[in-house]
């Protein structure tokens, strides 16, 4: 869950002269430090490249020989990309992306809105208990999911909300709140003070010094947590396994992903298409968005 | 809009449907926000409404429910019988639930070691290369996928192919080893070394965490300090044992008990690539089954209640570290 990171360095670092690191690298003979590099860097690729190359090869290729053959021997095929996206075989892999970003969308923007105004009451109201109500949400971030799933469940059954993506747009959000509203809380505590007591002399409401002078400023922590949320959403299995049901009515492209190899095992064809299809979306924020993502981590906080 | 959609432009509608209520709750919230007199009392209402709706939903989603399953943790697999600490005795005596923690004490200890090691390492390496940026991203993009897609990713490497004949190996651990000249293993069987290529795939995922945060660390060393050590003609061992890891060692810290947490916590992993078969199982994955598939929710809570205990002194130790390097 999370934690504190004694770490004040605006990311975007300025390029330095010379680093520790660096020096310590040079003096490491350079040729076996960049050969080191490479070393993980290829253990870090290779696993994931392995299954990309696959993902492409037809089926009898994949069953009989391993990846690395596709290099002497070449023979591409989109016949297991149809095959996931394809009706028969059970495998549907479409339905199941739909709700994927129906779950993440509403599970990324309520908990957003919601700990955006409860963070803005923390940094910049008075009121009695504050300082409780705060360290008590706080300290919320450690209670794992675990214990909180099955009261949850009875919940949404007395609700009659099982089966429904309401279920999962309830939980998720409720377990992004102590995270976002501390990451948030801590964003809005470095505008300066001058800020808001300026626009609250010229009249401004607690509504519009939101708006107007605190959100404007906040859009890179937004960005941060909501790439959080997002990927956490996206990424999840527990909370769909137990709310959402294994039909393709709600649940995510990872539970597919999870019951094809439980059940499929042996199917690499869609296995390896199927894998791809579940990152492409996560990667590709990622790799765009990765400024804020970096900076997130580094504002002192990862959920898990 | 309450009940299940089925077709895709339904579920859409539901989705925007659902989004609409929601800003309507927003905006109510803000009205009345904003209708509230100024000065000290009127702001104060405005902290609790804006605090209300957050408040409400951790009570009822979280604080109702951690409460709800420590209780229930005392009672018998049906949920309806008292029987005091029998589900943690349980846990602490079964020759099943020994194995469970035996393999959750490996995963918590060797997944941040390893994890933070390389990713100690690979900053340090590829510091102020011209490639940087593309080589800490290679590292990094494991953190941005599933555990579910890891696993399927790593238990294609593992692939086992029976050493018979023309049958080749398409798992390339596999082929490697039968490259070496040894006979393919079955590697997600052979207890306990299954165990340990499961972590395998937890350090994968989170070497890139470990990487990014430390080289955040390790670019805000001082340049004085660097000058000076330099000047004295110290060597790359001496600069990184006396130089990089003292500075950097509060964010170690951060990152280990970070990592540690996590990986309490993590049962995707196991569940895709062995489903706690072959003694891999672990505390998570264990709760899942004992919960959702044994019906035994006595037993269940008792592991999500371990669990929940198991991260409180990882916390403590971590929240002890920052204060005292603040201080210092």
């Amino acid at each position: 869950m999370s934690t504190v990171t004694p770490l004040t360095t605006d990311p975007a670092l300025k390029p330095k002269p010379e680093t520790a690191a660096s020096i310590a690298k040079k003096k490491l003979s350079s040729p076996w430090a960049s050969l080191a590099a490479i070393v993980i860097a290829v253990l870090w690729t290779l696993p994931t490249f392995g299954l990309l190359v696959s993902s492409f090869r037809p089926e009898r290729a994949i069953k009989r020989t391993g990846w690395w053959t596709f290099f002497s021997d070449p023979q591409v095929t989109m016949e297991n990309y149809k095959a996931v996206f394809g009706q028969d075989g059970g495998v549907n892999l479409g339905d199941y992306f739909v709700n994927s970003l129906v779950i993440c969308i509403p599970a990324v923007l309520i908990p957003l809105a919601l700990a955006s105004i409860s963070a803005y009451a923390f940094a910049w109201i008075n009121f009695k208990g504050k300082n409780f109500l705060f360290l008590a949400i706080f300290a919320l971030q450690i209670v794992p999911l675990q214990v909180t799933l099955i009261p949850i469940l009875e919940i949404f059954v007395k609700l009659h909300l099982t089966g429904t993506f309401w279920t999962l747009w309830l939980a998720h959000s409720t377990f992004a709140l102590p995270l976002a509203i501390y990451l948030l809380h801590n964003f809005m505590q470095e505008i300066p003070a001058t800020l808001i007591e300026a626009a609250r002399i010229d009249g401004a409401g607690h509504v519009s010094i939101f708006f107007k002078v605190m959100l404007p400023l906040l859009t890179p922590a937004l960005a941060a947590f909501g790439i959080f949320q997002f990927l956490w959403t996206w990424n999840d299995l527990l909370v769909a396994l137990v709310f959402a049901g294994g039909g393709n009515e709600v649940a995510p492209i990872t539970l597919q992903l999870a019951n094809l190899s439980g059940t499929r095992g042996t199917a690499w064809q869609l296995l390896s298409a199927g894998a791809f299809v579940s990152i492409i979306v996560p990667v590709t924020v990622f790799l765009l968005l990765q400024r804020f993502f970096v900076r997130g981590l580094l504002a002192g906080s990862v959920k898990g | 809009m309450f009940n299940a959609a089925s077709t895709t432009p339904g579920k859409l509608l539901q989705m925007l449907a659902a989004l609409l209520l929601f800003a309507a709750i927003m905006g109510v919230i803000l009205f009345i926000a904003g209708r509230l007199g100024r000065g000290k009392r009127g702001d104060k209402w405005v902290g609790y409404l804006y605090l209300a709706p957050a408040v409400l939903l951790l009570l009822v989603g979280l604080v109702y429910p951690g409460l709800r399953t420590i209780y229930e943790s005392f009672f018998d697999a049906a949920g309806k019988g008292f029987i005091g600490f029998d589900n943690y005795k349980t846990i602490f005596s079964d020759k099943d639930e020994l194995t469970v923690l035996r393999n959750t004490v490996f995963w918590v200890v060797l997944t941040p070691f390893v994890a933070t090691a390389v990713g100690l390492l690979y900053a340090i390496l590829v510091d102020r290369s011209p490639f940087e940026s593309v080589a800490k991203a290679l590292i990094f993009l494991p953190m941005s996928i599933s555990f579910v897609a890891a696993s399927v990713i790593w238990k294609f490497m593992y692939e086992y192919r029976p050493d018979q004949g023309n049958v080749k190996q398409i798992g390339l651990i596999n082929q490697i080893i039968v490259w070496l000249g040894g006979k393919p293993v079955q590697l997600l069987i052979e207890s306990p070394l299954n165990t340990f290529l499961l972590i395998v795939v937890m350090i994968w995922i989170q070497a890139g965490f470990a990487m990014t945060i430390l080289s955040a660390a390790i670019k805000a060393i001082p340049d004085d300090i660097i000058e000076a050590a330099r000047l004295d003609g110290v060597n790359a061992w001496s600069m990184f044992r006396n130089i990089t890891l003292p500075s950097v060692r509060p964010t170690v810290v951060v990152v280990l008990t970070t990592i540690g947490i996590g990986t309490l916590k993590v049962f995707d992993i196991v569940r895709t690539m062995t489903g706690g078969q072959f003694k891999t199982n672990v505390v998570a994955n264990e709760f899942y089954s004992q919960t959702f598939r044994a019906d035994n929710q006595g037993l269940g809570a008792a592991l999500a209640v371990l669990l929940f205990i198991l991260v409180i002194p990882i916390v403590a130790y971590n929240i002890r570290q920052v204060r005292q390097s603040s201080e210092a």
